[in-house]
């Protein structure tokens, strides 16, 4: 089972309905025990840096997914997901993210923002997740700051918006992706099946 | 690159997909999932639905119509028409909308846009400006383009950025239905004015129109309806002129 984490961060049915039409089961989780049945977990997120990491603490996911990430089990984290990851965010500043990768999440300064629409993806490293998905594909992405970690081998593809940032990192079974994979039609269906399928 | 975003917008009563729509292949013409599903093959980047119904039915309906089409189509869906508290915005974004657009609500209490981008974020509101030109300016306009608010729109497009918005949806009421083009003033200058996206509604006729209105008019969506509808153009070939001419598309 695929647990989704609910922390009150909205757009959880938009990754259940797309897991759904792939015929792959997945649960949304409010309560962290839920997490003993799960084999892989999406976190998904739109919304704030800091009302989310208030939202884990408050629901008691904050500590659970620490441990899992430390363990490194099978992981997705979508957009405000990918972010959470790192230390901290420029958005809510004293916050601490889950801190899983060093470094800290930076605002566009140049061009619209937030950035809203498809953009692509500029290939990196082989990466299964990534499984007959060709460089250049586009993605819908919707975000207003981006990652910037300390570890550039964590990049697995990057994005250009007035700046090249990374919109893929993964390390071990933690994967992370900037855009929303399940508002990006068929490839990024495709990148959800990989990602159950091969991750 | 960022692509230019192509945008079908739908007109929804009663569950019903109105202005009557010429599609051939297609069994029922009128059914909002079955043309969703049909753009997003064409290439829609997003999709917008607006219920013009304006009564209780016609709203519960759109709520189905929401939650149907979100499960079957995975790409961005924007839902506007009779919104008019954040009790509203929740039922449409749970139904499985990603944004909802705002306008005469908006107008009337414009701290329901920044409610709105508390509860669901920024990019989940979309301010949706009917403007008319008055002389030099345009004012904004609310119960569907009939009734002047006494609002300035370039004033109305930056206090709307301020309290929360996302995005706007700029619409010409001068210029929607004529294929005259777009008012390429009010959205360059809106669009200069903020620092949200602006998406260009009202006015197409021709390719070259919708150029305009992204590269003189600098807008980052277009949103099309009948000219679509009436199968004047394909989203393939609209992708395809603008391709040539140096626009980024998907």
């Amino acid at each position: 089972m695929i647990a989704i984490i609910d922390y009150g961060a909205g757009n959880l049915k938009s990754v259940k309905k797309a897991l759904d039409y792939i015929n792959v089961e997945s649960r949304i989780i409010a309560d962290s025990n839920g997490l003993n049945e799960a084999k892989k977990v999406v976190l998904p997120g739109v919304g704030a840096f800091g009302a989310a990491i208030e939202k884990l603490h408050e629901s008691g996911f904050y500590d659970a997914l620490k441990d899992w990430l430390q363990s490194n089990k099978p992981f997705l984290g979508i957009c405000l997901g990918m972010q959470l990851l790192l230390e901290s965010s420029s958005e809510t500043i004293g916050v601490k993210g889950l801190a899983v990768f060093e470094g800290e999440n930076l605002r566009f300064t140049k061009g619209k923002v937030p950035q809203i629409g498809w953009n692509q993806i500029q290939i990196k490293d082989e990466s299964r997740l990534l499984d007959g998905i060709p460089d250049r594909s586009f993605f819908y992405f919707l975000h207003g700051y981006y990652i910037s970690p300390a570890n550039h081998d964590l990049v697995t593809a990057t994005t250009e918006y007035r700046i090249n940032y990374p919109s893929i990192i993964e390390n071990g079974n933690i994967y992370a992706v900037q855009f929303h994979p399940e508002k990006s039609g068929d490839v990024g269906l495709k990148l959800l099946r990989n990602w159950v399928d091969l991750c | 690159m960022l692509a230019t975003r192509i945008i079908p917008c739908l007109d929804v009563e009663d569950g019903r997909v109105v202005k009557g729509i010429k599609f051939k292949n297609i069994r029922d013409a009128g059914d909002p999932v079955e043309l969703a599903a049909l753009y997003d093959k064409q290439g829609a980047d997003e999709l917008t639905f607006l219920d013009i119904g304006a009564s209780y039915r016609s709203r519960e309906i759109m709520i189905k119509v929401v939650e149907q089409v979100s499960s079957q189509v995975f790409i961005p869906l924007t839902v506007g028409g009779g919104i008019r508290e954040v009790a509203d915005m929740r039922r449409i974004l749970n139904a499985g909308a990603d944004k909802v657009a705002i306008c005469t609500a908006a107008i009337n209490n414009p701290s329901l846009i920044s409610e709105g981008a508390e509860k669901f974020g920024s990019q989940c509101i979309v301010l949706s400006i009917d403007a008319k030109r008055d002389g030099d300016s345009w004012n904004a306009y609310i119960n569907g383009g009939r009734m002047n608010a006494g609002i300035d729109v370039l004033e109305w497009a930056k206090k709307g950025e301020k309290l929360g918005a996302g995005e706007i949806l700029l619409n010409s009421i001068d210029m929607d239905g004529t294929k005259l083009g777009y008012d390429l003033e009010l959205n360059r200058t809106v669009s200069e004015l903020v620092k949200i996206p602006v998406i260009a509604s009202g006015g197409a006729g021709t390719l070259e129109q919708m150029y305009d209105v992204i590269v003189k008019g600098k807008a980052d969506a277009v949103l099309l309806a009948s000219l679509l509808h009436y199968g004047e153009y394909k989203i393939a070939d609209i992708k395809k002129y603008l391709n040539e001419k140096g626009v980024c598309v998907r």
